[in-house]
């Protein structure tokens, strides 16, 4: 595009002052070269009367017109007197609404705090941030207790469908990720296990090995924290999205409770769902290590049931499940809390469902280690 | 190439060639599957003037200003921006023609992720080779000139009112001093008064910039004090162009109830000749 660049020139005036004469365009586009130069110029100190000559520039748009004043400023800050020659009227009228200075705001302050406190504020935050967190949860566990009413209603608490289409997002729709996941693992712990137990001539025991692990801790764990994954982000986004869009201040308005209307039925969907999803999650874990015991230490199908028979019992699958519900519980509940926390950009959405899926997992395993200990202590 | 583009666009020119034609559509079709929305539709738009677009709901009037803006396809027929066709401009015509629209959004548009100077700085960045320093000046400058406080400049679009929303999509949309403004109702969400602010604020800029405004617009203040001519949408194509009395003098049954109903009577006997003596 032929465009010229803007250029400026200095020189002497007739009656002993200075006279900048401006030519080409000053567009935007078109001033970036001279900038410079300019810039100099904005700065040289000089004596008398300062004319602008720009009778010879051939376009010119606020970012050129905010440059000559900016110029005219300058000059006036350093006494002199700047006066523009060759306008035409609506030139003169683009330069004339701009602001003597420009509106930029001063910057902030510089951060005078001690170093102690500089560094401690984000810890002390987080920890404010947690309970913050606590305590909405438990707002959330009480309020999804509470029931779907906030004022005097004649519905029920719960509405089955809900329930059940939750059931079937976060429950059916899993179940296949979930026997692939699992079945993998059980092959992998079995063939792991196999390996070492071998040097001892106890392949055998593979089966108590995987068993006992599966059923007592990888099973619900790694369901849960697949569940996290996978429906705890999708509760955030969907709650933090009705959030975005006012569908929650509707809700109350109506005289609902959102709490109870929107999240419960997930949480109940959520402590339904896992425990179901665990015990198929067992079960294909077993088959895939008996696959592999099979197929490495030749381990027949009847072997395995038997010696499983044997190494299980009823409190492992116990110990095992009951963790389940907590697990659905606490992935629902952190979820929900990072929902409801979402504000008014996408951005906000995308962190608050990292954080939901961050949080959900680590929950998860801190239970599971809670757990472990609690066991421990009662000899379960 | 001597298009229209190459030229300096001074706001002198203006008075000079006052009857420039801006943008020119010329029978242009658009539709989908076998839904014809518009059918070989005819427009100009002049240098320098507000053109108030008004056609009742589902008409194409989003989808006019889509194709032209090149958001939709179009099956036949040109349309010209600033004496260039997009269709058949080299990648150095497009990029300059870029650079010479602005669009206002019904909603803003504005990117949530950045705050709202660097979402005014955005299109600076991408095409102009400016430093920082001045790139901020002039942020602030459009800040100021679409009557946002210069604290709005920190400030994400999510902490910003409706109003402020629009505003601050103005301030993008004149990022690069455009000679051409697609506005999508600028004034629906705002109150009257700030409607009434929002108006005048693009007669100013109108007037000062030396811009044309391509306003789809609901809003009857705004076509009764803005607007140099208006336009309305129907039956496919632009019923009629004109100025107001031209739309009170056309017969045609929508446009008859649109500009002759209780509500714009109300307007018109309300209304002061006002739009050129705004803040002048």
């Amino acid at each position: 595009m032929a465009t010229k660049s803007a250029e400026i020139k200095a020189e002497n005036a007739p009656d002993g002052g200075e006279r900048y004469v401006l030519t080409g365009e000053w567009r935007n586009h078109s001033i970036g070269k001279t900038l410079k130069e300019f810039e100099q110029l904005e700065k040289a100190e000089g004596q008398g009367r300062l004319e602008i000559d720009l009778s010879g520039i051939e376009g010119i748009d606020t970012a050129g017109a905010w440059l000559v004043r900016r110029l005219m400023s300058a000059k006036a800050h350093q006494g002199r007197e700047a006066v523009l020659t060759g306008v035409g009227g609506t030139v003169q009228e683009l330069i004339d609404v701009m602001p003597e200075e420009a509106p930029v705001p001063p910057p902030a302050g510089a951060d005078r705090r001690p170093l102690f406190e500089k560094a401690f504020t984000p810890l002390g935050r987080m920890m404010v941030d947690l309970g913050g967190d606590f305590y909405a949860a438990m707002h959330i566990l009480g309020s999804a207790v509470r029931g779907a009413q906030l004022k005097f209603g004649r519905g029920s608490g719960v509405s089955p469908a809900s329930v059940v289409t939750h059931i079937d997002r976060m429950g059916v729709r899993a179940v296949p990720i979930i026997v692939l996941m699992s079945f993998l693992i059980g092959a992998i712990i079995a063939q792991q296990g196999a390996f070492q137990l071998r040097y001892f001539g106890a392949e055998i025991f593979v089966v108590d090995l995987v068993g006992i692990l599966q059923l007592r801790e990888i099973g619900v764990l790694l369901t849960s924290i697949m569940i996290a994954g996978r429906s705890g982000s999708a509760i955030t986004a969907e709650i933090g999205s009705m959030k975005m869009r006012e569908e929650i201040d509707a809700l109350t308005v109506i005289g609902l409770n959102p709490i109870g209307v929107l999240i419960f039925p997930r949480l109940v969907a959520l402590t339904v769902a896992l425990p179901l999803l665990t015990i198929i999650a067992n079960f294909s874990a077993l088959y895939g290590a008996a696959v592999v015991a099979y197929t490495y230490s030749g381990i027949t199908f009847d072997t395995y049931l038997s010696r499983l028979h044997e190494a299980v019992d009823h409190s492992s699958v116990a110990a095992g499940m009951i963790k389940a519900p907590f697990m659905a519980l606490v992935i629902g509940i952190v979820a929900a809390v990072e929902g409801m926390k979402v504000g008014g950009s996408a951005e906000s959405l995308g962190s608050h469902v990292t954080a939901s899926v961050v949080k959900a997992i680590f929950a998860v395993i801190a239970l599971d280690a809670f757990f472990a200990v609690f066991y421990s202590a009662i000899d379960f | 190439m001597e298009t229209e583009l190459d030229q300096p666009q001074t706001t002198e020119a203006k008075s000079q060639d006052d009857r420039k034609v801006v943008l020119s559509v010329r029978d242009l079709t658009v539709g989908f599957g076998n839904n014809l929305v518009l059918d070989k539709l005819n427009l100009d738009i002049y240098r320098g003037e507000i053109l108030g677009f008004v056609g009742a709901s589902g008409t194409g009037k989003s989808v006019l200003m889509r194709t032209v803006l090149r958001l939709l396809p179009q099956r036949s027929g040109t349309i010209e921006i600033l004496g260039v066709d997009y269709a058949t401009a080299d990648d150095e015509q497009r990029v300059a023609l870029d650079t010479r629209l602005g669009v206002l959004f019904q909603h803003g548009a504005l990117f949530s992720a950045l705050t709202v100077k660097e979402n005014i700085q955005l299109p600076m960045r991408e095409y102009l080779d400016l430093p920082q320093s001045l790139m901020d000046e002039l942020a602030y400058l459009k800040l100021e000139m679409v009557g946002l406080p210069p604290d709005a400049g920190d400030k994400y679009p999510s902490e910003l009112s409706g109003g402020m929303i629009k505003r601050a999509a103005l301030a993008r949309a004149l990022a690069l001093d455009p000679d051409l403004v697609f506005l999508d109702e600028p004034t629906s969400g705002l109150d009257p008064i700030g409607a009434a602010d929002f108006d005048a604020l693009i007669a100013r800029l109108r007037d000062t910039l030396g811009l044309t405004v391509y306003m789809v617009t609901h809003d009857l203040d705004s076509l009764f004090s803005v607007c140099d001519r208006i336009a309305v949408l129907g039956q496919k194509r632009v019923l009629v162009e004109g100025t107001l009395k031209d739309m009170f003098a056309f017969d045609d049954p929508w446009v008859q109830s649109y500009f002759r109903g209780k509500r714009a009577r109300s307007v018109v006997t309300n209304e002061q000749p006002a739009h050129r003596q705004v803040e002048k």
